[in-house]
């Protein structure tokens, strides 16, 4: 990973909340768990593209809005028994400061 | 940032197997590919099982279209329609097109489908010689039928029969010529094709049985056909429908394994593990495919398999077949005849009716059944076939249907009921979950209570108004009454009773006590237990607790309901159904000024603004507040409106001023929280325009009264309220109101509606709390006011006018 670019702060996220951030690809939802965990996901829930920036999130899980799908935020997918996932995307946090790789891909793309 | 890197996935052939197998992919793992599509068709992929329907005008080529053009922009799929792939290079991992794409893969998928089987006859070149595959074909019939009259139709089988009623619906004279003695051999039996060339033939086609074709006559296009036997007929037509061929050309010429298709695995893998293949041009287990049943199942394994479940594994499924003819019913599956001395045949023959039932029976199990004239138990035959269900119980009545082959058998209670639903009965509509799904579920993954089979498989998890029969399959799948859930969520043991008692005794004024004093299994609780704990603590601590934004439900987050494509409506309050020119024009300019797509009147009197992005609320909500609109609170577990007719002061009929009332009603109660949504309306007379008895709390006007009514519901489950008492003056009707508010407030629990929470309780309950006990009423109406002081602030006036929860709106960063 050659360069990345800082986006923001991590006290920008609701703690059990999450931020969108816009990119060429599509949305990017930011969640920040009350650890202080932060997780980068693509803004589509598997099942039917719902957009998980708006769900609940407990522990290291996102609830959809649409149709209550947890999605996994480590790993992107969908909490058994529902099968499905969602892109994620490495974010650095340092210094209370948030930054997504630039010039690159999805390096966690399944 | 570039977009990111997908695997590739290329399919070839834009049809029914391939299309389903994506549209498959697509729910499962939306972003994990880049998807591009050749068809050799100029079309967007259609319903080929459909293309009789057209052919006879049943429906249009627009009507059996499967995905518009839109949907694979939607979905990010790259079409190249009417673009035939030429050839695929397995070392470069590429296909190459017709007119010149060359386009790399990852994973390949060859869903080519079938070509019609044209014998080789003489004149089979000939113009007017058409197969019935694709809406090419159709289309050249239908040219035909235009100008000429007469068609002869090469196959009696289903395509063939198909094909022969559409072009004799369109007023040709059809010849069908069949090289067998008897129509559909394949699917029917003797007795049940004779019906049928009976019917056929009274309909006005012409059957030339035993039929061995030998010349397509004509010069310069077809002009007739002639049998080997010497027989002939004239035809300007002649459509050849003598079955289909896996079509393997493209596999074949990369060097994949073919036999009489591609052959694939159990994964629809073919010899090349990056190459599957799906539908009538593969071959599995010695068998290829003609019926839709299997390519849904071969669609469903693949879409798995490409999306990383090395489980997935394909069987085929038992098969079944009915004939598209108007007013011609005819079902068969499995067996069609008996096979030894030991199976045993059924008939049940109602030569009047034209009625006909033959059923094969082997070792006390239904191994076929072919019906004609009547097939409306088809679905409970094929369910007994398929599930190899033992028959002898019931066997003497079998013939007769589901209802009288269980009639006799014992008094029935909702287990057996269950038992008797077939297999595709939908249980739960919101979810569209059938029983056999419910009841595989419980049988594979050995679930045993409610909440399991809910998170396994959405049933009963949306509304609720299935669970009694969920419950009943689970308790007939497993042999065992299935208890009622109890605890909250998977958090704790603890029921929601027993919390909400906690949380007032050991006076627990915060989430993170509650999860502390009651041993919450989880740091901070679940979807489900937060959104329930921030409204009980809410309302055990007005005016002390501070709302946890995050542990509500989006609507209730940002005051405006999402919709199914991520944008938002937004309803002012219309104070009893009430408005005027001045907001009306202000609604009005905030939908022009805001783009909004679609403006629509709700059931509860508002006006509703659909498709806002989410980053326009704010400024919508500005212009609305700025006419004094306040949000009407239509997103939210809370009071929602108060439906009213006009009432004593225009109607000749009206008793009371019930649109005065209505809106003192609103004005007292806007801005509560409740376990569930909460309507409430008021009838000026008994006529009752406000449908105030199917509301949660209603009222309906009477001379010198009101009475006051609650538990009604208008949704999923009609409920009629329960009368309550009748009240004298608007006075008593509002402490009624808020004192019955704040015992459904204290007492339901998070989601409960009023109906189901009156059951519960009973109206007996209610009435003692309320009607009986004056004080205690007096009291509950108290707190419900002393709590209102906290709540009745606007919403979108907190957030347009004094910026709060500004982050809500917008995007944290835009990167380039």
């Amino acid at each position: 990973m050659s360069a990345w670019i800082e986006i923001g702060k991590l006290d920008d996220i609701p703690i059990r909340g999450s931020r969108i951030v816009e990119t060429p690809a599509g949305q990017l939802a930011l969640f920040r768990t009350s650890d202080d965990g932060v997780f980068a996901l693509v803004n589509r829930c598997p099942h039917r593209g719902g957009p998980l920036s708006e769900g609940l999130v407990s522990g290291k899980v996102v609830v959809c809005p649409l149709h209550g799908w947890t999605i996994d935020l480590e790993s992107g997918s969908a909490t058994a028994p529902d099968e499905g996932c969602t892109p994620r995307m490495t974010v650095r946090v340092e210094n209370g400061r948030l930054w997504l790789p630039s010039g690159g891909t999805f390096p966690h793309d399944p | 940032m570039h977009p990111p890197h997908r695997r590739r996935l290329v399919v070839i052939g834009n049809g029914m197997a391939g299309m389903r197998t994506v549209e498959e992919l697509l729910a499962r793992c939306p972003a994990g590919y880049a998807i591009t599509v050749f068809g050799d068709e100029p079309l967007v992929n259609y319903n080929r099982i459909m293309l009789s329907s057209v052919l006879a005008g049943d429906k249009s080529a627009e009507e059996i279209a499967i995905n518009a053009h839109s949907w694979y922009e939607e979905n990010g799929l790259t079409l190249h329609a009417g673009d035939a792939v030429l050839s695929i290079c397995r070392k470069t991992r590429t296909v190459t097109s017709a007119s010149g794409h060359t386009v790399p893969y990852d994973k390949l998928l060859i869903a080519t489908g079938s070509k019609p089987l044209m014998p080789p006859l003489p004149g089979i070149e000939l113009p007017g010689v058409v197969a019935f595959r694709q809406m090419s074909d159709v289309q050249a019939m239908l040219e035909t039928a235009q100008t000429k009259r007469r068609a002869a139709v090469i196959g009696g089988g289903l395509l063939g029969l198909e094909a022969a009623w559409g072009l004799k619906r369109r007023g040709m004279d059809v010849a069908v010529a069949h090289l067998m003695p008897s129509l559909m051999e394949r699917q029917l039996d003797r007795e049940a094709a004779a019906l049928l060339q009976r019917e056929l033939t009274e309909r006005g086609l012409h059957f030339f049985m035993n039929a061995q074709s030998e010349e397509i006559l004509g010069e310069t296009r077809a002009e007739g056909l002639l049998f080997a036997d010497g027989r002939s007929v004239p035809a300007d037509l002649v459509v050849v429908a003598t079955g289909i061929r896996p079509n393997v050309a493209l596999a074949k010429a990369c060097g994949l394994d073919i036999n009489r298709g591609i052959a694939v695995g159990n994964g629809m893998e073919t010899s090349d593990p990056d190459i599957y293949a799906v539908g009538e041009c593969v071959e599995h287990g010695g068998q290829t495919f003609g019926l839709v049943a299997p390519l849904w199942e071969q669609a469903k394994v693949c879409a798995a398999r490409l999306a990383g479940d090395a489980t997935a594994s394909y069987t085929t499924p038992p098969l079944s077949t009915r004939l598209k003819i108007t007013g011609i019913d005819v079902f068969s599956a499995g067996q069609l005849a008996t096979q030894s001395d030991d199976d045993s045949e059924l008939v049940l023959r109602d030569s009047g009716r034209g009625v006909y039932r033959k059923l094969i029976l082997r070792e006390g199990r239904l191994v076929g059944a072919v019906m004609y004239g009547d097939v409306a138990e088809s679905g409970w035959y094929f369910e007994l076939i398929r599930n190899h269900s033992d028959i002898s119980p019931f066997r003497d009545r079998i013939l007769l249907g589901r209802a009288l082959s269980h009639a006799c058998a014992h008094d029935k209670d909702m287990e057996t009921d269950v038992a008797d639903l077939s297999d595709d009965t939908q249980i739960c509509g919101c979810n569209g979950i059938s029983k056999g799904a419910i009841a595989a579920a419980i049988k594979s993954k050995q679930l045993t209570t409610l909440n399991e089979v809910r998170a396994h498989t959405k049933a009963s998890a949306s509304c609720g108004q299935c669970t009694s029969a969920v419950q009943a399959i689970l308790a007939h799948v497993t042999g065992a009454a299935a208890p009622l859930p109890e605890t909250m969520c998977g958090c704790t043991d603890l029921s929601h009773d027993a919390v909400r008692k906690e949380i007032l005794t050991q006076k627990l004024k915060t989430q993170e006590m509650v999860f502390s004093a009651l041993a919450w299994r989880s740091a901070d609780g679940c979807a489900k237990c937060r959104p329930a704990l921030n409204y009980y603590l809410l309302c055990a601590w007005p005016g002390e607790y501070v709302d946890d934004s995050r542990s509500r439900f989006v609507n209730e987050r940002l005051h405006a309901n999402i919709q199914k494509d991520g944008t938002y409506s937004v309803i002012p309050r219309m104070w009893g159904g009430l408005t005027n020119p001045a907001e009306l024009r202000a609604i009005a300019a905030a939908a022009e000024k805001h783009g909004v797509p679609a403006v629509k009147v709700t059931g509860g009197q508002r006006i509703d603004l659909l498709g806002v992005p989410k980053e326009r609320l704010p400024a919508i909500w500005a212009d609305l507040n700025a006419a004094g609109l306040v949000s009407g609170h239509a997103y939210g577990k809370s009071l929602r409106t108060v439906k009213t007719c006009v009432g004593s002061e225009w109607c000749r009929f009206g008793t009371q001023d019930s649109t005065g009332l209505g809106v003192k009603l609103e004005k007292m109660t806007w801005g509560s929280w409740t376990p569930h949504k909460f309507k409430m309306a008021v009838s000026g007379c008994p006529r009752n325009c406000a449908e105030a008895s199917i509301k949660d709390f209603g009222i309906v006007c009477v001379e010198g009264g009101y009475d006051i009514m609650v538990g009604g519901n208008g949704g999923i489950e009609v409920r009629v309220t329960d009368q309550l008492t009748r009240a004298v003056s608007e006075e008593e009707v509002m402490e009624f109101c808020a004192a019955f508010l704040q015992l459904y407030r204290e007492e339901a629990r998070y989601l409960e509606r009023t109906a189901p929470w009156v059951e519960r309780m009973g109206i007996a309950y209610v009435k003692k709390r309320l009607v009986d006990d004056a004080a205690g009423r007096k009291a509950l109406a108290g707190r419900f006011a002393h709590a209102q002081r906290y709540s009745q602030d606007d919403p979108w006036f907190e957030r347009a006018g004094r910026g709060a929860d500004a982050h809500e709106f917008k995007s944290l960063a835009v990167v380039e």
